[in-house]
C-alpha cells in the first residue's frame, strides 16, 4: 500500500473546502470542521474504491486519528 | 441460487404517480448550510415528494393503474392478476390489493394479494407476477408497487428524514408467446434485518407506552420505536458488496455482458452508493439514469419511477435493460429484460 501521505491526499480531495496539508497523521478527523456522519460514508466509499477494502461501522468507531484509519486499511489489504 | 428465467410474458407499460407536494432538503432546518451542501452532493437528493395525511400508497398506485387501464382501454373484467408490493399497507388486514380490486372495479375472478417488500420489491414483484402468468392461464396482470415512506420518518432525524420520498406505480404485464425471456437473480439475507427497520408495531414487539418515547442518538438524530431506523454504514457496505455481485452473476447466467444492455436502472438509494455499484459493474454513466435529485429514495417505486421520468422516450425503442434493487430485509435482486419495448406513460401528480 502507498504511504500515508498519499492516503491523506486522497482524503483531502474528498473533503470540500479544506486547505491542503490541514490533515496530519495524528489529526482527529472527527474534530475537523468539515466532519459529519456523512463524511463517514464518503470515507468508506473512497476506501472501497481505492483499496477494495470494506470498513464496517466498528472499524470506523475504533479509529480516532487519520493514522488509525490508515493502519486499519493497511491491515485489511 | 435463485437464478431463473421466465418466458411468455411482456412488460407492456409502466405508469407512476407522486404527491404534488414537494419538500426541499435546502429548507430542512436540522442541517447547517454546509451539511445541506454535503448532503445534496453525497446523496444526490435535493427534493422529495411528500404525501399529505390521508394520502396512501394505494391512492398513488390506484391513479397509476387507472392511467394504464384508460390508455389501453383494458376491459376491467380481463385483468386476471393484481399484486400490490408495499411496506405501507392501508390496514393491518385485509390485504390492500383486495381493496384495490374493488376500487379499480376489477372482476371478482381477479387473483389479488400483497407482497411486503421495500427496496427490492420491484424485482421480486416482477418475478412473482411473471411466474404466475407465464403458463398462459392468466393473460393480463397489474403489478402495483410503491411506498409512503414518509409516514414512518422522524422529522427530527437528520440521518433519515432527508432521504425518502413517496411514490406509487403500476406495471402492465401481458401473456405473449413471442416475448423474450426475462432473467432474474433474487437473494435474501435476514441476518441483516436490523439494518433498516421499524422496530415496534408488529407481533414481535407490539406498541407499548414506550413506543412513542423519543430517543436521542446524537445531535439531530431523534426518533422513536414507531419510526424508521436506518444503519447507514451497514446498508452502504451491504449494497456495494452484494448488488454488483448479484448483477454480474446474472450476466454470467444468461451469457451476456454489460455492453449488451442499453440501460441499467438501479434502485435509487443514494448517489454515492449507486455510483460505487455502477463503477463495480463497469456501466458507463450514460446508461444509468437517476431520479434522486427530485424524488429521493422512493423505496420499491424507485425503479419504475425512474423508467417513467428518465427513460420515457427511450424505451419505446427496443432496448435491453438491467434492473437492480437492494435494501431492507436485507433483500436484493436483479432482472435482465431483453428486447423490451415498454410504454412509459406521463408522470401523474396527485394533489
Amino acid at each position: 500500500m502507498e504511504d500515508i501521505a498519499e492516503f491523506i491526499k486522497k482524503i483531502e480531495f474528498e473533503m470540500d473546502e479544506i486547505e491542503p496539508d490541514t490533515i496530519k497523521p495524528e489529526t482527529n478527523f472527527r474534530e475537523l470542521e468539515q466532519w459529519s456522519s456523512m463524511m463517514g460514508l464518503i470515507f468508506i466509499a473512497l476506501i472501497d474504491t481505492e483499496y477494495n477494502v470494506t470498513l464496517n461501522g466498528n472499524d470506523l468507531i475504533n479509529c480516532v486519528t487519520v493514522n488509525d484509519l490508515y493502519q486499519v486499511v493497511k491491515s485489511k489489504i | 441460487m435463485a437464478l431463473t428465467t421466465i418466458n411468455n410474458v411482456k412488460i407492456t407499460a409502466i405508469s407512476a404517480c407522486v404527491p404534488k407536494q414537494t419538500e426541499s432538503n435546502l429548507d430542512y432546518d436540522l442541517l447547517t448550510e454546509s451539511e445541506k451542501k454535503l448532503l445534496v452532493k453525497t446523496t444526490g437528493i435535493e427534493n422529495r415528494r411528500v404525501a399529505r395525511p390521508g394520502m396512501c400508497t394505494s391512492d398513488l398506485c390506484f391513479e397509476s393503474a387507472e392511467q394504464i387501464i384508460n390508455e389501453y382501454k383494458i376491459n376491467r373484467d380481463e385483468i386476471d392478476v393484481l399484486i400490490f408490493v408495499s411496506q405501507t399497507l392501508d390496514y393491518f388486514l385485509p390485504a390492500t390489493s383486495i381493496i384495490l380490486q374493488d376500487r379499480l372495479k376489477l372482476s371478482k375472478n381477479t387473483l389479488a394479494f400483497d407482497i411486503v417488500l421495500g427496496c427490492s420489491g420491484y424485482a421480486y414483484g416482477l418475478s412473482v407476477i411473471c411466474s404466475l402468468m407465464s403458463n398462459g392461464n392468466f393473460k393480463k396482470g397489474l403489478l402495483l408497487v410503491g411506498d409512503k415512506s414518509t409516514f414512518s420518518l422522524s422529522k427530527e432525524d437528520k440521518s433519515t428524514y432527508p432521504l425518502f420520498g413517496d411514490a406509487g406505480t403500476a406495471t402492465y404485464i401481458e401473456y405473449d408467446t413471442t416475448a423474450s425471456p426475462i432473467d432474474f437473480n433474487l437473494q435474501s439475507d435476514g441476518s441483516g434485518y436490523k439494518a433498516i427497520m421499524i422496530p415496534d408495531g408488529g407481533t414481535r414487539s407490539p406498541w407499548t407506552k414506550k413506543t412513542d418515547k423519543k430517543i436521542v442518538l446524537e445531535k439531530g438524530v431523534k426518533r422513536n420505536m414507531r419510526n424508521l431506523w436506518l444503519d447507514g454504514i451497514e446498508v452502504f457496505n451491504f449494497s456495494i458488496r452484494e448488488a454488483p455481485t448479484n448483477i454480474l452473476t446474472l450476466l454470467d447466467y444468461n451469457k451476456t455482458t454489460i455492453e449488451d444492455y442499453d440501460y441499467v436502472v438501479f434502485h435509487q438509494a443514494n448517489l454515492l452508493m449507486n455510483e460505487c455499484i455502477r463503477k463495480k459493474i463497469k456501466a458507463p454513466t450514460e446508461k444509468v439514469p437517476y431520479t434522486l435529485k427530485d424524488f429521493g429514495n422512493t423505496s420499491s417505486a424507485s425503479i419504475p419511477l425512474t423508467m417513467v421520468v428518465e427513460l420515457k422516450d427511450k424505451l419505446t425503442k427496443q432496448s435491453n435493460i438491467i434492473l437492480s434493487a437492494f435494501g431492507v430485509g436485507l433483500s436484493w435482486g436483479s432482472v435482465a429484460i431483453k428486447k423490451a419495448k415498454i410504454n412509459c406513460l406521463p408522470l401523474i401528480e396527485l394533489d
